[in-house]
């Protein structure tokens, strides 16, 4: 995101638009229409909804202030932008919470409606900004939205109150003005979902919308319009895809897979609840949701339904993972195929609810008592929770084990075009329930250490499973010092194994060189566009990103030793850095950032050239 | 081909031809000597053959504590998973397999303590679960501290001065938490046992059933005043739907209400069999009302407290998957894919 709008040209390859609120001003139905529009105009984009912890702050306050960042381009786009080009603030307090982002020389918009001593007030600020001259570094525009908005929609025949929500459609339409964009997709959405609930409604906001495209149209206040041309894209079917849309897809992909039935044991808790409520209306596909009584009974349900043969999965995120740990490990134990997915938030303890963070990785691998291996597979983007999810599948009934899967509230809300697969194209995973009571024995393994599942209704295969120590093959309860040796080894050496099904670590950029960026989860995108900037400045960068985290691929320990310096940045203080110092012995740097928000490019970018140039 | 499908085309067990000694398994049953879970894991042997069910159907899920080991010495599909939790996951079991008989063993630490939520949440849902929970009143594998049906100011190892802790009612607990079954047996008393554990096996729905244990070790004869056979007339009262309340040497007793509702124990001969309380399995009130009749004020009560049919949990969402798959246009996860707003590049 290097270019900056100027007025010698009206086309850009990227630009970055923040739409800030308040949490009732409707921000993230104006963003999530501005992507859609966006999207169909064929930009890359990706996108970054901020919103408060509170269901409705107080209006005007600073708390509850509600954004929502895209970024589209001409080029491939990896992160929602470091700095918008611009500003679209409702009311003072979403001015003094995104103003500092602004890039210099961006556009603001205000709505000076809001801007009244007293929201000013709750905002924190003794003079008005619009007029104190302490903008002098943004393109400021000063737009009356609410009374121009009540005067275009004044015979519609809406009460005040209702009338005045229709203000972001408004300031929808005079973005959609200066950015070129099509207003049509939007007009449709309204007369179909929205005229549904409520015609007048409807009508008020489609007029809005127009009102605030005609404003930009004929006033005289912008000088010009911007232009976005198209990215050059893989050819398919696109739809925008929201991280947990495509977590709980991918649960239902490895269930038809798998041929079988899914089901899903959770606990309501942000940011991953999105996964339960898409996957409640999936009935029709004989999957079964249960929403639990806490975090503990919703694995226990999924463990229940895992002995009983089901693809059994729950949901959560950090501090549900907590509740969760000794019944993972007793899942452990069991050698039962069960999915946890952890959609990370900010921590610790309630921590950053709705804000997005990576500090659960120590927490799935070591969080539990005694030597309780559990393999990790991470998303990467959100359309990518997909992929991840599928694979956490094949993992768990390949090897007969637990598998953590960790998304983060980044990837969970955040969208972006996503290329539909074709599911004829997805490899099957294969599935095999043991019926033979002549070969059973619970505990014998096969060729990858996997033992059998032997699903109840089965005659003859009638067996005991349980948390204490069982001996091998035929798991009765067993004390014996050296069989639990054994045991401990063979769970440990069965995930070990598992990095034997992987395909080699994908590096991008220089295969070897001055740095490599080695990265999991969610700042794929933030790394992916820092290290391109970075190799752009001469420096010779690699970046690994990885998807297994437990098991690490086989070939990780040499790709590392070929770079003279390896950068680990992390949402968290360290977790995968101390992990690959400890595994490898490498002296790797860590970059870390723990404020609830994604990685910027120039971030990653900088710290690339700062180890580059270090040549220690 | 459903990988399910073999269930169905399988030869399943002839449940005719079952009997108690199919249920035993090979393990050295390792409970104390003269422990009260003895004479239950027996009854309920003898029970399980007789329900018509093939033993492939069966599975047991327990906790821990000493109850907990029961799934080891039963010849069924078993779990003995972790403190407290055993109703979740036999929740998940029959809800993902309705087609199994799903049983709960717990104790009064298992199922009132670490687990009270999910005891009472399975109960409210009316999830098609036989929960068996062992009372002995005090906690045993951990050798002896008090529990929660522990009477107050019971010296143990953790409570030497006596504990201050007021104990649970069990039966009244599942009652208000809305159990379909609730009811009371004794380990030493055979026949009314296996009476109890048949309906419960029966009933279609959560059934709780408390079953008062001996621990001959840490909290030996806590029963006695009701197993003892020169004093059980007079201290225990069978509860039999649309019979009057009766106890006694002949039946000489009976219970009451007085002018301020409160039970009262009479003489049926003076106060008039027509003047006494009748039971009545479906009233949710007299159901509680008799759970509070406690030792040694009252007799204590054993047999079926509380028998009502309503849709199960299981029951309901097996509805809710049948509706929406008659609706459902097909295609699978490629329908969901392919859905919504979408645009093609070329």
């Amino acid at each position: 995101m290097e270019t900056t709008i100027s007025k010698s040209s009206s086309t850009f390859e990227s630009v970055a638009i923040r739409f800030a609120g308040d949490s009732g001003d409707g921000m993230q139905l104006t963003g999530s229409q501005f992507t859609e529009t966006t999207a169909l105009a064929g930009n890359d984009l990706a996108t970054f909804p901020d919103y408060p912890a509170e269901i409705r702050a107080p209006a005007g306050s600073l708390a509850g202030v509600s954004g929502f960042q895209i970024n589209f381009s001409s080029r491939e786009v990896f992160t929602p932008g470091d700095e918008p080009d611009v500003l679209v603030a409702m009311n003072p307090a979403a001015l003094k919470a995104n103003i500092a982002d602004l890039k210099q020389g961006g556009i603001l918009i205000a709505n000076t409606e809001q801007f009244g001593v007293k929201n000013l007030e709750r905002a924190g600020y003794k003079s008005n900004p619009l007029e104190d001259g302490t903008l002098s570094a943004f393109r400021v525009f000063p737009v009356d939205i609410t009374n121009i908005t009540l005067r275009a929609i004044a015979d519609v025949g809406l009460n005040q109150r209702a009338a005045v929500r229709t203000k972001n459609f408004f300031a929808l339409g005079l973005v959609y003005w200066l950015f070129s964009r099509d207003m049509q997709h939007t007009l449709d959405w309204i007369q179909g979902s929205m005229a549904a609930k409520d015609p007048v409604v409807a009508e008020a906001n489609a007029r809005a919308l127009r009102a605030g495209w005609n404003y930009g149209d004929t006033t005289e206040m912008f000088a010009q319009r911007y232009e976005v041309p198209k990215a050059r894209i893989e050819p398919g079917r696109y739809k925008n895809m929201t991280g947990n849309e495509a977590a709980a897809l991918g649960f239902l992909a490895a269930a038809e897979l798998t041929g079988l039935d899914l089901f899903l044991g959770s606990y309501p808790i942000t940011p991953a609840s999105d996964i339960l409520h898409y996957l409640s209306k999936q009935k029709h596909l004989g999957v079964r949701t249960f929403q639990a009584e806490d975090e503990i009974a919703a694995i226990g349900s999924a463990i229940g339904a895992a002995y009983a043969g089901s693809l059994a999965l729950t949901t959560t995120s950090g501090p549900g993972i907590a509740l969760k740990s000794e019944a993972m490990n007793l899942a452990m134990m069991l050698e039962l195929p069960l999915l946890i997915c952890d959609v990370q938030r900010g921590g610790p303890s309630t921590g950053l609810p709705t804000k997005t963070e990576q500090s659960d990785l120590l927490q799935v691998l070591y969080g539990r008592n005694g030597e309780s291996p559990i393999p990790i597979v991470s998303a990467s983007s959100p359309g990518d929770c997909f992929y991840a999810a599928i694979e956490a599948a094949r993992i768990a009934v390949t090897y007969m084990t637990p598998v953590v899967l960790l998304t983060d509230g980044y990837l969970a809300n955040g969208a972006e075009p996503w290329r539909i697969p074709d599911m004829a194209s997805l490899p099957p995973i294969p599935v095999q329930f043991h019926t033979d009571p002549a070969t059973f024995q619970p505990y014998a393994r096969n060729e990858v250490l996997a033992r059998p599942w032997a699903i109840p209704g089965t005659p003859g295969l009638e067996h005991r499973v349980g948390g204490l120590e069982k001996a091998n093959v035929t798991g009765n309860v067993s004390y014996d010092p050296m069989n639990h040796d054994a045991m401990c080894r063979l769970r440990a050496e069965k995930v070990a194994r598992i990095a034997d099904s992987l395909p080699a670590t994908e590096i991008f950029g220089d295969a070897e060189g001055d740095v490599l960026v080695v990265g999991w989860g969610g700042t794929m995108g933030a790394l992916r566009a820092g290290v391109e900037r970075a190799r752009a400045e001469g420096h010779t960068v690699g970046h690994v990103h990885l998807r297994h985290l437990n098991p690490m691929p086989n070939d990780l320990g040499d790709i590392l030793k070929r770079y003279r310096k390896v950068i680990v940045p992390e949402l968290n203080l360290g977790q995968l850095w101390m992990l690959l110092r400890a595994r490898y012995l490498v002296d790797a740097v860590s970059i870390n950032k723990i404020q609830g928000k994604p990685f910027k490019e120039h971030e990653i970018a900088r710290a690339i050239a700062e180890h580059a140039g270090s040549k220690a | 081909m459903s990988v399910y499908s073999f269930l169905k085309e399988i030869a399943h067990t002839d449940p005719a031809t079952l009997g108690r000694k199919d249920f035993q398994t090979d393990q050295e049953v390792r409970w104390c000597p003269g422990c009260g879970d003895y004479a239950i894991l027996a009854q309920v042997h003898k029970t399980l053959p007789e329900l018509g069910i093939p033993r492939e159907n069966f599975v047991f899920v327990s906790g821990i504590g000493c109850s907990s080991r029961f799934p080891y010495y039963t010849n069924t599909y078993g779990m003995h998973s972790i403190h407290g939790r055993a109703p979740s996951i036999a929740t998940g079991v029959k809800v993902s397999r309705p087609d199994l008989s799903v049983w709960v063993v717990t104790g009064d630490g298992d199922a009132l303590s670490i687990g009270g939520n999910h005891l009472i949440h399975a109960l409210r849902r009316n999830v098609d679960l036989k929960i068996l929970m062992f009372n002995n009143r005090i906690y045993g594998l951990t050798k002896g501290q008090y529990s929660p049906t522990s009477e107050q100011g019971k010296r143990t190892k953790s409570s030497p001065a006596g504990s201050v802790d007021y104990p649970f009612n069990p039966i009244s607990l599942a009652l208000s938490a809305e159990a379909t079954f609730v009811a009371r047996g004794v380990d030493v008393d055979a026949k009314g046992l296996g009476a109890v554990l048949e309906r419960a096996a029966h009933h279609k729905g959560s059934a709780f059933v408390e079953i008062y244990q001996n621990c001959n070790i840490f909290n030996d004869g806590a029963f006695d005043y009701m197993t003892d056979r020169k004093t059980k007339a007079e201290t225990e009262i069978r509860l039999e739907h649309g019979k009057p309340l009766r106890f006694g040497a002949n039946g000489d007793k009976g219970i009451a209400l007085d002018a301020q509702m409160n039970p009262m124990v009479v003489d049926v001969a003076t106060h008039g069999e027509d003047k006494l309380l009748v039971h009545n399995e479906t009233n949710a009130a007299l159901g509680f009302f008799l759970s509070r009749l406690v030792h040694p004020e009252f007799p204590t009560p054993v047999g079926v407290f509380r028998a009502v049919t309503k849709p199960t949990f299981d029951g309901m969402m097996e509805d809710q998957l049948t509706a929406a798959k008659a609706k459902s246009k097909g295609g699978g996860v490629q329908r969901l894919l392919d859905g919504g707003e979408s645009w093609t590049v070329t």
